[in-house]
């Protein structure tokens, strides 16, 4: 299917947020700016951002540890994102997510998740709410390759079957659950055939591609809204960055990281498709990327100065007191 | 004696012990690292460093790597003990215990009492606990009172490099299930360590200052707030005794009641939110067993009662710290 141009436009840019907030958190990491435990989603742009262009606000999406990419994309607000990884008061969360568990309701975005496998009940239910209300909302659980070892995964399948709900399994594989191979943790070697044996559609894209990302999404999503059950997506992808930032990486073939950002980079793969086809011109994409920098630029100069949380405020939003 | 870290005894012990039992295994996620990768095994050696070098040296037998998995981790040690091995399973943060409580809580505790006294389970599940990384809700939380409160397990968590050696041998000869929860922020303590084979019992407290005006009782990570707090009070002419519990299940009653029965005032610290605590255990104990000895209300420094915020100033102000344990003290002091 021909995106139209505007699509396009801002599948790109959304793409290039990702990269641009993964790569300048990467720098500020680095200084000691930022707090905590941070996984980066660069390198996986295509999925969030091929999943969640099919999606609307009133579509759920359930996200993992690494979920910035998965924020950005469902459209949470990048300068509030930014604040809430700096810890600030003002961040999408007041600053007691951090990196790992952002969310944004407004945005049917229901959280980032710091428990391996957790996610993918909490898309079950939100597939059930949507079946409920029966207004055609679907509910996504972004899953990685490890989280698809995870017993809580296998249920949440089975029970999307069982309830036959709107629930859409994306299990990105990038290939490294943590510091360990894909090759060695997952038995089968086959992610997407878990949720076969359950009995559901499993469609296989590559996920370093938008465009093929997409419209495996948008075959899933239509079979989802069109009262059909689950179905479950896998996209074999890369992450350019450790598990976590200050990971060494010592578990990466020589040259993998070059290689993989020559080769596999969604945003290269992304320019050069639609140069080729005409679709937009240098000018254009140039000018988003422009654009991108100079937000993520005042993201984080907004963040750096952001007012700090008050002491008093670890007593807010509790509901019991002692 | 050697000085070496928490994190280099823990690398040590588990070395020795390896070593010395051939039916020893260990499990976990990326205890080793790199399994099916290009950049090969003995990638990582735990992410907390304590795991380096045993892959090389007792093989992928022995030295088992897992996927992410936390109940099946845990059931895997729990049926290899019932079956004759004695197992170490590591969950990498102690917050992942909720995804395998079941195994922990109605498995490996229940054994031997449910099953008429027939059955051991020898193993000791490490994990690393705490706040003070700034790692939010899901990675930052002090669960020792879940495991305290739990027939059938015994709860450790050392605070010196010495006890981490005597701790760690003894759970690993102990053929009863262990907790032993690794503090984040004391992977890095420095101290003295005995050579050779070293041994603890559990249910010992170790006292960390001795004085006579307050008692204060804590355990792990609050334990080196306690002493800063005891410390800068002595500027004052006010001596406290530290009682670090080091083990929390079994617990040292009977130096903690000594201790209050000689200060007639007891503080407890504990990085934990307040209710069902170690704190209340504690006070508990004291109200019950000393009360004619206390001259003030017992005080409690708890973590409040709410999740652990991401945030430096919010974190800061969630944990117990030396201000708060020595304005405690000095309310007990206080008094009337």
């Amino acid at each position: 299917m021909q995106l139209p141009r505007e699509a396009l436009l801002r599948a790109y840019r959304q793409m290039k947020t990702i990269r641009e907030f993964e790569e300048r958190l990467h720098t500020e990491i680095a200084k000691g700016e930022i707090a905590g435990f941070t996984h980066l989603y660069g390198g996986q742009e295509a999925v969030a951002v091929g999943v969640c262009e099919n999606l609307t606000d009133n579509d759920y999406i359930v996200s993992t540890h690494r979920g910035h990419g998965h924020c950005i994309a469902k459209g949470c607000d990048v300068k509030g994102m930014m604040l809430e990884i700096y810890g600030r008061r003002d961040g999408l969360c007041k600053g007691r997510a951090g990196s790992m568990h952002i969310a944004d309701f407004s945005k049917g975005m229901l959280g980032a998740n710091g428990i391996v496998g957790a996610g993918a009940p909490l898309a079950v239910g939100a597939g059930l709410a949507a079946k409920l209300d029966g207004e055609g909302s679907v509910s996504i659980a972004f899953s990685g390759d490890g989280a698809c070892n995870q017993g809580t995964t296998f249920e949440a399948l089975n029970m999307a079957v069982v309830l036959k709900l709107p629930v859409i399994f994306v299990f990105e594989n990038n290939h490294y659950s943590e510091h360990t191979g894909a090759s060695y943790a997952v038995g089968s070697g086959d992610v997407g055939a878990r949720a076969a044996a359950f009995g559901m559609k499993v469609i296989k894209g590559n996920g370093c591609d938008f465009f093929d990302s997409y419209e495996v999404m948008r075959e899933a999503v239509e079979h989802c809204r069109a009262g059909n059950g689950p179905i479950s997506v896998e996209l074999d992808t890369e992450r350019f960055f450790g598990h976590f930032e200050g990971d060494p990486q010592r578990y990466r073939g020589k040259g993998e990281l070059d290689r993989i950002r020559e080769q596999r980079d969604c945003l290269k793969a992304f320019r050069s498709r639609v140069l080729e086809a005409g679709l937009l011109t240098e000018e254009a994409l140039d000018q988003v990327d422009a654009e991108v920098l100079a937000l993520i630029e005042e993201s984080v100069d907004g963040a750096r100065v952001g007012p700090v949380s008050l002491p008093e405020q670890v007593l807010e939003d509790v509901y019991i007191s002692y | 004696m050697a000085q070496l870290t928490i994190r280099e005894v823990i690398n040590q012990v588990l070395h020795a012990e390896m070593e010395r039992d051939s039916n020893l295994i260990m499990l976990g996620e990326d205890i080793v690292g790199g399994a099916g990768t290009a950049g090969g095994q003995e990638a990582i050696g735990g992410i907390w460093g304590t795991s380096t070098g045993l892959y090389d040296k007792f093989g992928a037998g022995r030295v088992i790597d897992t996927p992410i998995s936390e109940a099946t981790i845990i059931g895997t040690a729990a049926g290899a003990a019932l079956a004759g091995k004695r197992a170490i399973a590591e969950i990498m943060f102690a917050d992942f215990v909720g995804v395998c409580m079941d195994q922990i809580y109605n498995q490996v505790a229940k054994f031997r009492y449910m099953f008429g006294g027939h059955s051991t389970c020898p193993i000791v599940i490490r994990m690393a606990y705490g706040a003070g990384l700034n790692a939010a809700a899901q990675h930052s939380q002090a669960v020792y009172p879940l495991f305290t409160s739990i027939p059938g397990i015994k709860v450790v968590m050392p605070t010196t490099a010495a006890d981490a050696k005597g701790l760690l041998t003894q759970a690993i000869r102990d053929d009863d299930p262990v907790i032993f929860l690794e503090g984040k922020m004391l992977y890095g303590v420095k101290g003295e360590v005995p050579d050779g084979e070293y041994l603890l019992p559990f249910g010992q407290a170790r006292l960390a200052r001795e004085g006579s005006d307050v008692s204060i009782v804590t355990c792990g990570q609050m334990v080196m707030f306690a002493e800063a707090a005891a410390d800068a009070m002595a500027k004052d002419g006010i001596s406290c005794d530290v009682i670090d519990i080091r083990t929390s299940s079994p617990m040292d009653e009977e130096a903690i009641l000594d201790s209050v029965e000689n200060t007639g005032r007891l503080v407890v610290v504990d990085e934990s939110p307040p209710r069902c605590s170690l704190a209340t255990d504690i006070a508990g104990l004291v109200a019950s067993r000393a009360f004619s000895s206390l001259k003030a209300p017992i005080e409690m420094v708890t973590a409040p009662h709410t999740p652990i915020p991401f945030a430096r100033e919010l974190e800061r102000a969630y944990l117990p710290n030396p201000t708060s344990i020595e304005a405690a003290a000095r309310r007990t002091l206080g008094y009337r």
